[in-house]
């Protein structure tokens, strides 16, 4: 037993990655693998985790099953933002989950908050959607903000008693995110901002907004990240857009028209708010890779317990050898795309490399081949797929965003080409 | 006031329970399985006395295989301070029954000194309704079974207990064993940051003969089968008829 502690103490100064594999601590910030050897991924999805891992991932899907899972019917069709919810859930450290723990974050790993999203997802894919996006508003604010910043809207957020809205795509600047035209304008010791923002997720309820905004030059190195409260005269909101999904959460306009904001409220560097976004968005790939992930899990759960009970020409669906193929086909593309989900999440914790296109591809795979394994669930229903009184028609509508939006999977395989062609 | 909370591991209730091809049991390999729900209840009730100061220390106890160990933290995880894990084998935890139960809790109730038992009114898996009452009668202590309102008056417990005519209120002096039933409380998620900190909580490992306590089982379990499959039923013309059709059934 010595021998092999010896052995694996020297691997992991020569093998940097060897950790990640064999790491015997628990889990922390940077520490990432399990108690119980190598993290495998498989059908179950607390396979290959650590009791500690297993224990967050059992309480987030007892929350989403009986506090989300209940009302997302009611969510979607009521076009309801689950307030009182969402703060139960930032109550059991939902709101920060990867953020620091100084101000209030839970200070878990990127790995940690995947099981934590997927699990979620099973309650509410649009409802945890959002979550994930708040999350990436407090982590930013966390991350990239000083001390006093930190200190003054950090807790809140953490324990959502405000909310956060990310705002970067314009009606003018979508995929080519780095052309945006939101002007800041600097007048003494303020920033006189003009622009709109499209598509904003929390716009009109959020109290936090993280403004990208043209204070320098064209191009990326332009872009400032500046933190506009809710309130702030100039600042107002367009209609509530009626979607195809994600009705839990308003997507509004976000408008600045002569927008006073304090120089202070400067997140960052002035130049360095697209290289803050982007970092952002690394993460809130995976997270939106996570909750397409837990649409994919409960509707290949739900499609079992049909096929298993459904009968036709006098037996169960599940004795027709073409469904089993199709349960198999979807078995196995959701074991893929948590795989590719995982792996990623654990390439941001050891800071690996190839970050960026790991991101990237989990997203791009995870979203598009989800939104296949729901889509076939659905058919497995037959005609009660169609109805309102089965999630399934819910997952699928809410996660068809997911191949758009963080990015859309066309700018995911320019980022991809990139290093494949490098 | 301190608090022994007993605590099992049993397939989780959503669970469509198989039985096995050997007709010995039920089908548990890579099961779901969870902290038995009135276990929950008593954990919380503690927790709550604990935040009422009421209570200074809560001890969460379980007997089983390894894996049991899981509901013990999660138990910690709400709030109790140490756990203590009295291990058997698979095998053994699969003969385990209350009368073995019962004795390693009562000795455990000795050996850490404690002022009252908290266990579930009974666990999902086997419904016994057995442990609470005989590890009060193996302590001689007294006993408030399916308690639905636990308070303190004075040096002793008021406790309202949920009996088939309605409700009884009783005062039980203290060392006492009680039994939570399902309205006594609703059991609160563990957070994020309570279940990291449940990890460093200390855990003492025993056995059962460690505590003077012979699991041998005394009961062997014969089969265990599905219930019958419904049969249809028959439409009957009139009352005559049904009444004719019911002293024929014997009923």
């Amino acid at each position: 037993m010595a021998a092999l502690q010896i052995g694996s103490r020297l691997l992991r100064r020569v093998l940097p990655r060897f950790n990640q594999l064999y790491s015997t601590e628990t889990s922390n910030n940077a520490d990432v693998g399990t108690d119980n050897g190598p993290l495998i991924s498989s059908l179950d999805p607390s396979s290959g985790l650590n009791d500690e891992q297993r224990q967050i991932q059992k309480m987030a899907t007892d929350f989403a099953l009986k506090e989300m899972r209940p009302y997302m019917d009611k969510w979607d069709q009521e076009e309801l933002f689950p307030v009182d919810t969402m703060r139960q859930a930032a109550a059991l450290g939902f709101g920060g989950v990867y953020t620091r723990t100084d101000f209030g974050g839970t200070g878990l790993n990127r790995l940690e908050a995947s099981i934590i999203f997927e699990a979620l997802s099973q309650g509410c894919v649009s409802t945890t959607a959002y979550i994930t996006i708040h999350n990436m508003v407090t982590w930013i604010i966390d991350t990239y903000g000083n001390d006093k910043q930190r200190e003054h809207y950090v807790p809140k957020l953490a324990s959502m008693e405000h909310f956060g809205s990310y705002c970067l795509t314009e009606p003018g600047s979508g995929s080519d995110a780095a052309s945006l035209s939101t002007v800041a304008k600097r007048e003494g010791g303020k920033f006189i901002v003009n622009g709109s923002k499209a598509f904003i997720s929390g716009g009109g309820e959020s109290d936090v907004y993280l403004v990208m905004t043209r204070t320098q030059g064209e191009g990326p190195k332009g872009i400032s990240c500046l933190l506009i409260e809710k309130g702030t005269p100039g600042l107002s909101f367009g209609k509530k857009e009626k979607k195809m999904g994600w009705n839990s959460q308003p997507t509004r306009a976000v408008i600045l028209e002569d927008c006073e904001v304090p120089v202070e409220n400067v997140i960052g560097a002035e130049g360095q708010g697209f290289n803050i976004a982007m970092a952002g968005l690394n993460g809130g790939r995976l997270n939106i890779a996570s909750t397409s992930l837990g649409a994919a899990q409960a509707s290949i759960e739900a499609t079992r317990d049909h096929v298993k009970v459904r009968k036709q020409f006098g037996q169960s669906l599940a004795s027709f050898q073409h469904i089993q193929f199709e349960i198999a086909q979807m078995a196995t593309k959701l074991v893929a795309c948590r795989t590719m989900v995982r792996n990623a999440a654990m390439a941001m914790d050891t800071k690996h490399p190839d970050i960026v296109t790991l991101c990237s591809m989990a997203k791009l795979f995870t979203t598009d081949t989800c939104f296949d394994i729901v889509n076939t669930a659905l058919q497995l229903h037959g005609g009660y797929g169609y109805l309102k009184d089965y999630p399934i028609e819910q997952y699928l509508r809410d996660i068809r965003v997911h191949q758009i939006l963080e990015g859309t999977n066309q700018v995911m395989q320019i980022l991809v080409s990139r290093a494949a062609l490098k | 006031m301190r608090i022994l909370v007993g605590c099992k591991r049993v397939i989780d209730y959503a669970v469509k329970i198989r039985v096995r091809p050997d007709k010995k049991g039920v089908v548990t390999e890579g099961v779901k399985h969870s902290m038995n729900p009135f276990d929950e209840i008593a954990v919380e009730e503690a927790v709550r006395l604990k935040e009422k100061k009421i209570a200074k220390e809560i001890i969460v106890a379980s007997i089983g295989a390894a894996q049991s160990q899981e509901t013990i933290r999660t138990a910690l995880a709400m709030g109790g301070d140490r756990g203590v894990h009295v291990e058997v084998s698979a095998a053994e935890a699969e003969t385990l029954q209350p009368i073995h139960v019962s004795k390693i809790l009562a000795e455990l109730a000795k050996k850490e000194k404690v002022d009252l038992v908290f266990l579930g009114k009974q666990a999902i898996d086997d419904d016994s309704n057995q442990t609470a009452q005989m590890t009060a009668a193996l302590l001689d202590w007294p006993q408030a079974m399916f308690a639905s309102k636990v308070e303190q008056k004075d040096d002793k417990l008021e406790v309202v207990r949920e009996i088939d005519g309605g409700l009884e209120t009783i005062r039980v002096n203290m060392p006492c064993v009680i039994s939570a039933d399902l309205r006594l409380n609703e059991p609160r998620y563990a957070t994020l940051p309570n279940i990291m900190k449940a990890k460093k909580k200390k855990m003492d490992k025993l056995k059962p003969s460690d505590l003077g306590v012979d699991v041998t089982p005394r009961i062997e379990v014969i089969s265990v089968e599905d219930p019958p499959v419904r049969e249809a039923g028959a439409t009957v013309a009139d009352v005559d008829e049904l009444v004719s059709k019911l002293k024929e059934k014997g009923f």
